[in-house]
């Protein structure tokens, strides 16, 4: 600090000091500050806001426990909570799409750090970008076109003659995963190819010559190696799916619900603000658990992910 | 057996990148079809009717400046804010640095649903009505950590004893920071700047929350997706496709161009 004031005196230090106590007070800080506790508070009538009833409880998060339905887990049939369902699936898929982004892209990962021509890679991560740079909610509403019922998908496979009738794609959580794992693909690819492109080749050419099979290769050397990179992308696959609201809302059926859309039906249909609150902190909740469960798995720090 | 691998990898290399292009060629593909519903089964002939269309949409056209100005604030807004930030972490070390660093980069990971509503609900408490400028702020709170990165890891590469040298050369503070510190991360800037742009347009969870009853494209779209859909918006994505690509080659035209200069200065 100060070495900032010798070098640009008090006055612009002073500056760049405020600008960022505005940033992470006034953008990041007070308002979670204020959602937390917004959170605690009842939804009243604009009068009573300050009144008597205007007490800190619970019962805004309780909220989750109403309206219970039927469901089976495992041939098993219970009744849960209507958005205790919903919180629940939401992070079950959400780790679902994070482990098909990772089954999808550690080839192609490995691929472009590996075997790819290095003349050829620059072109190759142009192709890569142009999907990249392509707003999300077109390349959900590309897949709402293509999983349509009378849609391009059930044409082609009609034709070839792979199924008889049309399929129904958009049912259930189907077209919603098929949307997330498109549209946050790339998030998880970069990370790993950075870190796979980081390993020496010698390392498993040395293991190719004393007879490793190609598979304990990448199981003993290239995937402990890339854990950094796997860490990274599962964070952020993670954390952009569970948080996606355009895909699920796009590519969602009757029966499928994102916790995210539930926040989305308390804050702009009910216009219960508070509860909003008290869901958008749940949510913030599980990320910050998720964050650190898989930190402290892979052994990587938070400055490590963002990179 | 190891070459049959290398032909698989090369296979599946492939099939990969048709994956992630196919969707983008049938959503342009809709555009050109002469039917309501936007898809290309069954081709009911061509036609430039959608574009006409979509050029006569009013809203469209509201949406899209808006999107432009939200995005221009938002670069400049995150530019200044993640430059001082790199810029004042480089400068601090040990626990407190950490804590702060953290504090910065997990705003990239809070849901944009989450940055939505607090930023909502701390500026009403404060009587500032949702609107567009929220957008800008709820925005700027994660695009700013995102510019700062790209400038801390321009700033490894500066040398402090230029400053040193103009400071005993007489040179005022606001000289330092304009003549030696500042060019020397102008392509981290411009880099941050692109990047926030673009991190703007493609916004929609802050947005969402926060705009009040204006639309930016992401919002419209999306609005025109869930109700009353027409192939116009294939229109509009057959453009900023069409813009994307364009800047791509660009991007790699100049690239080739550069790496032909080097490779002549080299052979010089």
């Amino acid at each position: 600090m100060q070495d900032l004031i010798r070098r640009y005196g008090m006055g612009l230090t002073g500056l760049m000091c405020l600008i960022v106590a505005f940033w992470l007070l006034m953008l990041v800080i007070i308002p979670n500050i204020t959602l937390f506790e917004s959170s605690f508070r009842p939804y009243l009538p604009v009068t009573e806001i300050g009144g008597p009833r205007d007490t800190y409880s619970v019962n805004n998060y309780l909220k989750v426990f109403n309206g219970n339905i039927e469901t089976s887990i495992l041939g098993i049939p219970i009744t849960v909570p209507v958005h205790v369902m919903t919180f629940t699936l939401t992070i079950w898929y959400s780790v679902v799409v994070t482990v098909l982004c990772f089954a999808f892209a550690y080839p192609v990962a490995y691929y472009m750090a590996k075997i790819a021509n290095p003349r050829s890679l620059p072109t190759l991560m142009l192709l890569l970008f142009v999907p990249l740079w392509v707003s999300e909610v077109l390349r959900a509403f590309a897949w709402w076109i293509i999983l349509a019922f009378k849609g391009p998908l059930n044409s082609l496979l009609l034709f070839i003659g792979a199924i008889d009738k049309p399929v129904r794609w958009i049912t259930d959580y189907d077209a919603v995963m098929i949307g997330l794992v498109y549209t946050y693909i790339l998030f998880m690819l970069f990370p790993l190819y950075n870190a796979i492109s980081s390993l020496d080749t010698n390392q498993i050419e040395a293991a190719e010559d004393l007879g490793a099979p190609w598979w304990k290769i990448h199981w003993r050397i290239v995937l402990p190696h890339s854990k950094p990179g796997v860490a990274s992308g599962a964070v952020m696959v993670f954390m952009l799916s569970a948080g996606s609201l355009l895909v699920p809302s796009i590519l969602g059926s009757t029966t499928s619900q994102w916790f995210t859309q539930t926040i989305q039906q308390w804050m702009n249909d009910a216009l219960d603000w508070n509860t909003a609150s008290a869901y958008a902190f749940l949510l913030l909740f599980l990320c910050t658990v998720f964050v650190s469960v898989v930190m402290w798995i892979f052994r990587v720090k938070l400055s490590d992910i963002a990179k | 057996m190891h070459k049959f691998r290398q032909s698989l990898a090369h296979l599946y290399m492939a099939a990969f990148l048709i994956y992630l292009l196919i969707p983008l060629l049938v959503m342009a593909g809709a555009a050109f079809n002469d039917s309501k519903l936007p898809s290309i089964v069954p081709w009911r002939g061509t036609t430039g009717r959608w574009f006409v269309e979509l050029a006569a949409d009013e809203r469209m056209w509201v949406a899209f400046r808006n999107t432009l100005v939200v995005a221009f604030a938002v670069a400049v807004l995150a530019v200044i804010v993640g430059t001082a930030a790199a810029i004042l972490i480089n400068s601090i070390s040990g626990r407190l640095r950490s804590v702060i660093y953290g504090l910065m980069i997990s705003t990239i990971l809070i849901p944009g649903a989450v940055i939505g509503i607090s930023t909502l609900l701390m500026w009403n408490k404060l009587g500032v009505p949702p609107g567009l400028h929220l957008s800008v702020l709820g925005q700027v709170s994660y695009i700013a950590a995102m510019v700062m990165l790209l400038v801390l890891a321009r700033l490894q590469s500066f040398d402090v004893a230029l400053e040193e040298a103009a400071l005993d050369l007489g040179a005022s503070h606001g000289q330092v920071m304009r003549r030696i510190l500042l060019p020397h991360l102008y392509p981290a800037i411009g880099a941050g700047a692109a990047v926030a742009f673009f991190q703007s347009i493609e916004n929609f969870n802050v947005t969402q929350f926060t705009r009040g009853g204006a639309d930016t494209l992401t919002v419209y779209v999306f609005s025109k997706v869930r109700a009353g859909i027409t192939p116009t918006i294939n229109a509009l994505a057959v453009i900023m496709i069409g813009i994307t690509i364009v800047m791509a080659i660009a991007y790699e035209l100049r690239r080739r161009r550069i790496e032909r200069m080097m490779a002549r200065t080299v052979d010089e």
